[in-house]
């Protein structure tokens, strides 16, 4: 694909770029559909229930009937809403959940874009997002959704700062921006979850009060807020809320598989299964941690998640920094 | 340039998820702290008390049964406590423990719903279904009984109306031991968990004075170490055959008010022990009652420990069948009364916490 990039624009390319995008789209939405689906079942298994059985063999068409009944839903604008804002809001929160994914690696041979500052672009992408989420609390004109939005906003831009911190830890180690030069340094090595395990930790909490899930889901806090800044969107738009948000599980669990899990590296050798399936197996887990922190925790308060972030988070990332720059220095004199 | 800010006001109910029914809460808040909050309570109100003055003896207990629905027993108690006073009534042995058997199971069933729906109410959605479990086998046992599961209308002037059916005392006794091992999975669960401590210590703290000044019963007056319990301090029933504690809190906060309740279930479980050991063999369930039930003229006040408190029946009588006037002391109503000043000066996710705590039925505040 990344060389496509490099060719002089001609139409060929330009389709071939386009059905690339939207095979990419239906692989995003099928995971995002099974993702609920899977959700659901492991919640309703913790929690003594069977969880969707109903539609489809063992209830797997449940979420695609949702999906299908979110689509022909009216799509309702309340009367004083910003309607322009209103509108465009959810778009603004999906398309850099969704442009993300084009620097993941999914294997040696899987990716969209091999790009020399793939974690920063993570990075300044997935703080795009918040302009959506503040513009869909600010433009319902809805008084829970305000407050929805301002504590969305709050919680992303602290926990950006130690999400990118914890970075710095493995591109210090790597010397590269690059996911798949990120990779090619474990697969020499050891995956950084041994070396880097408090930028792992850190990345974890951090990244799970980025997707604004429990215990960090206040902006959308039922039994404070109703729904919070989506409380007001109905139908697709809603639809394209829950979908960046699954999106960004999604992107999240893989940034963090090819960081710190060795991406599709195989361990103990077993390198007759292909590195596809490593890559899922490890982003899987991920995905169930967070599934499983849901069923789990209660939430935390504001108060009490934005000292944590600059109190806690802030600190320990900055010390992790610092004493692996420590390392390499001491590693690269002797 | 400064920036202008304005206080908003915030309608929280009555059709808001954790507010526990039909409960309206107008808060005027700063950003995400409160500075006024005002309830607005009425919008279940069915007027029993003046109802009742309609109705025969008998038929009001049903209507008791709609007051706090979670714990339908303790209310019909109430009800005919006051009556049986009045009447003066000797009521058998084997129909007093099938009482104390079903408000007892009664009270661990409804400790479990504030249980499951407080910790829903900070955000943890797993501890809700898991005392739903629970408490399916105490409605289970209570439907053997009665023949329902939430609205009982089970006891009678003089008694009970159903015997216990065969081996169903079996089946409480096997569930005390259950019950104890469950207690401790939710410990395990929920009350070390770093979270939901940092949500509730120190949280709405009130202490001692300002509890019994605002006429606090129950669990939220024992949570701020008062050691009163009407089955301990003014027993009625069998209660003072039991040997059972009375669970207290020491700063009065949510915590405390968390954990009274939590060994108050224990402590249901300990005289539910005691109850199925003591259990007659045979015997009446109910006493000689008149077919239409007129107590002498006459004015009484009782007052039991349901799971919320105090309730408390005022009864004037006139000798006729149905009572000339019927007075509810409902702890819930009561028990609410201190809420605005808690509220004040917290934050909107304060607002579940702290309501969640006082553990209102709104069928009981509204009446």
């Amino acid at each position: 694909m990344a060389e496509l990039l490099s060719q002089p624009f001609s139409w060929l390319n330009l389709i071939i770029m386009v059905s690339a995008g939207v095979v990419v789209l239906g692989v995003v939405l099928v995971f995002v559909m099974y993702a609920i689906y899977f959700e659901r079942k492991v919640i309703g298994w913790m929690q003594l229930r069977n969880g969707p059985n109903r539609v489809g063999p063992w209830g797997l068409f449940q979420t695609v009937a949702d999906v299908l009944k979110l689509m022909i839903k009216e799509d309702i604008v309340p009367a004083k809403a910003d309607r322009f804002l209103f509108l465009i809001a959810p778009i603004i929160a999906y398309t850099p959940a969704f442009a993300i994914i084009a620097v993941i690696p999914f294997s040696e041979n899987v990716f969209f874009a091999d790009v020399n500052v793939g974690i920063l672009y993570y990075g300044a992408l997935s703080s795009i997002s918040i302009t959506g989420i503040l513009l869909g609390g600010w433009a319902s004109n809805n008084k829970y959704a305000i407050m929805g939005g301002m504590r969305s906003v709050a919680q992303m831009v602290s926990y950006e700062v130690p999400l990118i911190m914890s970075f710095l830890g493995v591109v210090l180690l790597t010397g590269s921006l690059n996911m798949k030069d990120i990779v090619a340094a474990q697969q020499d090595g050891m995956w950084f979850i041994i070396p880097q395990f408090l930028g792992f930790v850190i990345f974890l909490i951090a990244g799970n009060a980025e997707l604004n899930r429990t215990p960090f889901d206040l902006p959308e806090a039922e039994n404070e807020l109703v729904a919070g800044y989506f409380v007001e969107y109905s139908g697709f738009r809603f639809a394209f809320f829950m979908l960046s948000e699954y999106v960004y599980i999604f992107a999240l669990s893989s940034v963090m598989t090819v960081m710190f899990l060795g991406g599709w590296d195989a361990p103990f050798g077993l390198t007759f299964i292909p590195g596809g399936v490593w890559f899922a197996l490890k982003f899987l887990l991920l995905v169930f941690y967070l599934f499983w922190a849901r069923a789990t925790f209660p939430r935390v308060k504001t108060q009490q998640l934005m000292g944590f972030a600059w109190k806690v988070l802030i600190p320990l990332a900055l010390f992790n920094v610092m004493i692996t720059a420590l390392f390499k220095t001491i590693s690269q004199a002797g | 340039m400064a920036v202008r800010t304005e206080e908003m006001l915030l309608n929280v109910g009555p059709q808001h998820p954790s507010t526990h029914g039909v409960f309206r809460l107008v808060v005027k808040v700063d950003g995400e702290r409160i500075t006024e909050a005002i309830p607005v309570v009425g919008y279940l109100h069915r007027g029993t008390e003046k109802l009742a003055e309609d109705l025969t003896y008998t038929q009001i207990i049903p209507y008791t049964d709609r007051l706090d629905y979670l714990s339908s027993m303790t209310n019909n108690y109430a009800l005919v406590q006051a009556v049986e006073t009045l009447m003066d009534l000797e009521i058998p042995e084997r129909a007093e423990y099938l009482r104390v058997l079903a408000m007892e199971l009664n009270r661990v069933a409804s400790h479990l719903v504030w249980w499951g729906t407080n910790l829903l109410d900070l955000g943890a959605i797993s501890p809700f279904l898991f005392a739903f479990r629970d408490r399916e086998f105490i409605v289970n046992m209570l439907n053997e009984l009665s023949g329902a599961r939430l609205t009982f209308n089970y006891m009678r002037v003089g008694g009970v109306k159903w015997d216990a059916p065969e081996g169903w005392i079996k089946k409480v006794e096997e569930f005390v031991p259950y019950m104890r091992e469950k207690l401790k999975d939710y410990h395990t669960l929920v009350t070390g968990n770093e979270i939901f401590l940092a949500r509730v210590k120190n949280l709405a703290i009130y202490d001692d004075k300002e509890a019994i000044a605002y006429g606090m019963t129950g669990p939220v007056l024992r949570g701020s170490n008062v050691k009163f319990d009407v089955r301990k301090n003014q027993p009625y029933s069998i209660y003072d055959r039991f040997e059972f504690d009375i669970p207290v809190g020491e700063t009065g906060d949510v915590y405390d008010r968390y954990m009274v309740r939590m060994n108050e279930m224990e402590q249901s479980l300990r005289i539910i022990e005691q109850a199925v050991a003591q259990f007659p063999e045979e015997g009446e369930i109910i006493a000689k009652v008149p077919k239409v039930i007129r107590p002498p003229e006459g004015e009484v006040y009782t007052r039991m420990e349901s799971s919320k408190g105090e309730l408390g029946v005022h009864l004037v009588s006139k000798k006729k069948d149905k009572p000339y006037r019927l007075k509810l002391r409902r702890p819930s109503f009561v028990n609410l009364q201190l809420l605005p000043k808690l509220l004040v000066g917290r934050t909107m996710a304060d607002i579940p916490a702290v309501l969640g705590a006082i553990d209102i039925v709104l069928g009981e505040v509204d009446a």
